[in-house]
């Protein structure tokens, strides 16, 4: 097909597109008059019942917890499946290099401002990360946002330092075992739910008291191997591009 | 206009349909790909917003204070980490895309063999 008829057929069909969606809005409640009860009904019982001040944390480690468990496989999936597309082909040699620049051109040096404020930012960053990981049932936060806080930190010492250093604080072995870990580990925890109580992913834990950190049983765990997931699946996807740039450019040379 | 947020959902939507079909490269069609996506958090935290209601966290905050819906939240917020990842995905096959064919151009693809 031409692209100026794909292009005819894409206004077409988006046109009907458009007039049904125009259509389903109508039908809508108007914007700010939610009416929808279940938002309602867990604003209202979560915190009684799980003794946790952020409900959203709540809706997604507990009482949709079986839908996060899909979501995180979804995540696990694409970053395994990210390792399987960009690993080395047969005509690509295994970088052995620590440079992730083509030879004919010169790294511009970086910078000794961009050099201290990186590396001044990655203990905050990393503390920061920790914080909104564990904090996710009592503010908002959570694994995932957390983790992906927590794996920005490899890219700091990336923009600070160079290549190899990135690399040497990102042992593959560790990374994936970390990765396998948390994402095996919340279907642990259900389990151990469907064990030592009557469901998969009963908050089956002490609750606690409302307010502290240690509270609201076993979301707050729940939360930690979710973000173990995130961190090392997000390292794992910086790690796979950085090493590709290598691969790139060592094939280029040849 | 209390239904202009559900319209930029569509409009966000429907430009990213347009953007994907007629993409002349492989990354413009996966950001465009990433656009469609942002439609479904606009169309899904417009449905559960709630006029002059609060964040639903109750920290310190009794327990009768209006809030939007958690629900809808939280399925964008898990969808917005994991929509990164498979675009991550997407620009790995696009890296050896290129790597194989030397475009990026999906016009130009179609007459290689694998």
């Amino acid at each position: 097909m031409t692209a100026s008829g794909r292009r005819r057929l894409v206004l077409i069909g988006g046109a009907g597109l458009a007039a049904l969606y125009v259509w389903a809005i109508f039908g809508l409640p108007d914007f700010g008059h939610y009416r929808g009860p279940y938002g309602d009904i867990i604003n209202r019982v979560a915190t009684p019942e799980r003794h946790l001040t952020d409900t959203v944390t709540g809706v997604n480690f507990d009482y949709r917890g079986f839908d996060t468990i899909n979501e995180e496989m979804i995540l696990f999936a694409a970053v395994v499946g990210l390792t399987i597309i960009l690993r080395a082909q047969r005509d690509e040699q295994e970088s052995q290099g620590d440079e992730d620049h083509a030879r004919w051109r010169i790294a511009p040096h970086t910078s000794d401002s961009i050099r201290v404020l990186g590396l001044l930012l990655v203990g905050p960053i990393v503390l920061f990360g920790i914080y909104i990981v564990i904090h996710a049932h009592l503010s908002p936060g959570g694994g995932f946002q957390g983790g992906v806080i927590l794996a920005t930190a490899l890219l700091h010492v990336y923009l600070a330092g160079e290549y190899v250093t990135a690399k040497r604080l990102t042992p593959e072995a560790v990374i994936e075992a970390t990765e396998a870990t948390g994402a095996g580990g919340f279907v642990v925890i259900g389990l151990a739910g469907l064990i030592f109580a009557r469901w998969f992913l009963e908050n089956f834990f002490p609750l606690g008291t409302t307010g502290q950190l240690i509270s609201a049983g076993t979301i707050p765990l729940i939360n930690v191997s979710v973000g173990l997931a995130v961190t090392a699946g997000f390292v794992l996807i910086l790690a796979e591009f950085m090493e590709q740039t290598v691969v790139l450019r060592r094939r280029s040379q040849t | 206009m209390s239904v202009f947020p559900f319209f930029v959902a569509a409009w966000l939507l429907l430009v990213g349909i347009y953007g994907i079909a007629t993409s002349r490269n492989l990354i413009h069609l996966i950001v465009c790909l990433s656009v469609v996506q942002s439609s479904t958090y606009v169309l899904l935290l417009a449905v559960g917003y709630k006029t002059h209601a609060a964040a639903p966290v109750f920290l310190n905050v009794p327990l009768s204070t209006p809030a939007v819906d958690p629900v809808v939240q939280a399925l964008v917020l898990t969808d917005i980490v994991v929509g990164a990842t498979v675009t991550a995905l997407l620009l790995g096959l696009v890296v050896q895309t290129h790597k194989r064919s030397g475009t990026l151009d999906p016009e130009a693809l179609h007459s290689l063999r694998g």
